[in-house]
């Protein structure tokens, strides 16, 4: 009796717990039960084509509550001419796709592989299918002066590649000037009216993480990782007054990277074309902004503000040091042998 | 016996841990499924029929505005930008990295050398309706201290009593145009009529003489600087009662049969009707959607739980805005102190209702 009593006791005990947990674990999952039917009534509202309902256009796309208190603090989210600045957190993806995907927009995308730089074009356009603007429609233009060397990449739907080739060149500073002249006749010349955005990358680089929508705007620039803990008389701006990229010890926002602009089509072609004439009148002054055509590119956008800026995890080097800001490393700069690649 | 008493012990120890495990996971159930998903959250979402659009903006069109270009001067001073925050305790962009405005975001020197070349004016609409004219006077004087200071403003007041609006000295550029409107006693009814006049006196009145219109409530007036950092082309308020509860607490209109439907779980900020504004066509569209949806629920029979409030909040929930204000820019003077609110820009003054009611 004495032996069989905490036997009996402890099952009773058991057998309690177990209906406890259902009861619990049952009130737990009924939030996801009753969301699943609601779904299952809503899609189907949805769907059907329905003309007179008094909520015919309500859109069912379920996201986390955005928040006033912030999620991360360590870092700046909109620039004090309150340009929002994309940084892991700091956007809703799924919502962000919600409302760019029905626009049915193109995304064009210019690289430069000239000479050696070719070779980058394989990793380049194989992890941009993974991680790159994924789900849209994608115009590779991949400026070459050797259209042969280009890799045959399998592209998703929607996407492809066209190859625009150019004159070759021994010095990269050429290639890297001529580039925006490059870009500006593009846009005026092909791409008007058969894309929505533009994006210019370079393409020593890799994708690595999501680098999608958030990234849109009217005219995007980036934040160089090297400078953007400096103060800005450390900027690597032109700091020469004859040169047309002048920048004054004392102005400056941020210093932004060359390899990763974009944005609107005539918002990109006003800053190329700007650039472009800058720079050739440069040359006709004999002198070479300090670092070509990005030197221009920062003079541009410090008087010209951009509407958006990417965080440096939109673009950084695969050589650089680890920074606690950047969680997620988007697109890099390979690690690049020098004696390979150069000259051109 | 030792050996039962301690599996009696045991067991209850068990089950009390095992209750407060489930208690826990049930509490806390929605931050530990939010914990698990990376970055972008999402519970469900509907990906078996296509959403229906929502609308983001007007910029893909290729109309050059004049509004368009940030163009800064050359040879302004002011702080450098950082990436590291001065302010952490709020949040500074939506998710759908729109910016939202508070004390400390934003470079008001650096902002008005943009925007002062533009030549801008922005229209600015208050209805005086009946008793509600006893507010211009406050309302008039304190925007010239305050509000857009420096720009061309043409405020247009909507009144049923022209000869009983105050004449305030006003600043050059900026004058009081007089809308004689039809009184009414109910003052819903003068506030569900405010979104037509609005898109009425845009596509008639203003088209062409304003850049950017903003829609204020007379009954506040301007305690500090209200400037053109609240300029955008879609602007919309976050309403000070509600910025700090979940969003199946807003007071959105919950009946599905309003055109102004919000169902629970779906909300990104409760919107104040007392300041809104935006480019001319953005804000035009979306007074001409909430009226248009005011008459449908009418013609069926149905009133908003908060009029025209709670159609805007419906727009603004598939119409984002491109620009938020902090409720630094919709306040009550009747409200607490929050420590987020290190400035209170506009505020509802406190109300006797018992001289202002009926109209």
């Amino acid at each position: 009796m004495r032996g069989q009593l905490p036997n009996k006791w402890f099952y009773n005990l058991w057998l309690s717990v177990v209906l406890i947990l259902l009861v619990m674990y049952a009130c737990f999952f009924s939030e996801h039960l009753s969301r699943m039917f609601e779904k299952e009534a809503d899609t189907k509202a949805a769907c059907s084509p329905n003309t007179n309902s008094s909520v015919d256009d309500k859109a069912r796309l379920l996201y986390e509550q955005p928040k006033i208190i912030p999620h991360r603090t360590d870092v700046v989210f909109a620039s004090p001419w309150l340009a929002p600045i994309v940084w892991q957190s700091s956007f809703n993806s799924i919502l962000l796709d919600g409302i760019y995907k029905p626009m049915n927009i193109t995304i064009a995308t210019t690289v430069f592989a000239l000479g050696k730089y070719v070779r980058f074009l394989k990793d380049f356009l194989g992890t941009a299918e993974i991680h790159y603007m994924v789900g849209y429609k994608v115009d590779f233009y991949i400026f070459t002066d050797s259209p042969g060397d280009v890799p045959n990449v399998t592209l998703a739907e929607g996407r492809r590649v066209k190859v625009m080739k150019v004159p070759s060149s021994n010095r990269w500073q050429d290639i890297s000037a001529r580039r925006m002249e490059m870009i500006q006749l593009l846009i005026e010349n092909t791409i008007r009216g058969q894309a929505d955005y533009i994006f210019c990358l370079d393409v020593d680089s890799k994708f690595y993480a999501h680098f999608g929508v958030e990234a849109l705007g009217r005219l995007v620039a980036t934040i160089h990782p090297n400078y953007w803990f400096l103060g800005r008389d450390q900027y690597t701006y032109e700091r020469r007054p004859e040169s047309r990229a002048y920048i004054p010890l004392g102005e400056g926002d941020f210093y932004y990277g060359g390899a990763v602009f974009g944005g609107l089509l005539e918002d990109v072609r006003a800053m190329t074309k700007t650039c472009s004439q800058n720079f050739e009148a440069d040359t006709a002054n004999g002198i070479e902004a300090a670092w070509q055509e990005e030197s221009h590119l920062n003079r541009y956008f410090l008087y010209n503000k951009p509407s958006k800026l990417l965080s440096p995890e939109y673009l950084w080097m695969d050589v650089a040091g680890w920074n606690k800001e950047i969680k997620l490393v988007r697109f890099s700069g390979v690690e690049k042998n020098y004696a390979e690649i150069r000259p051109n």
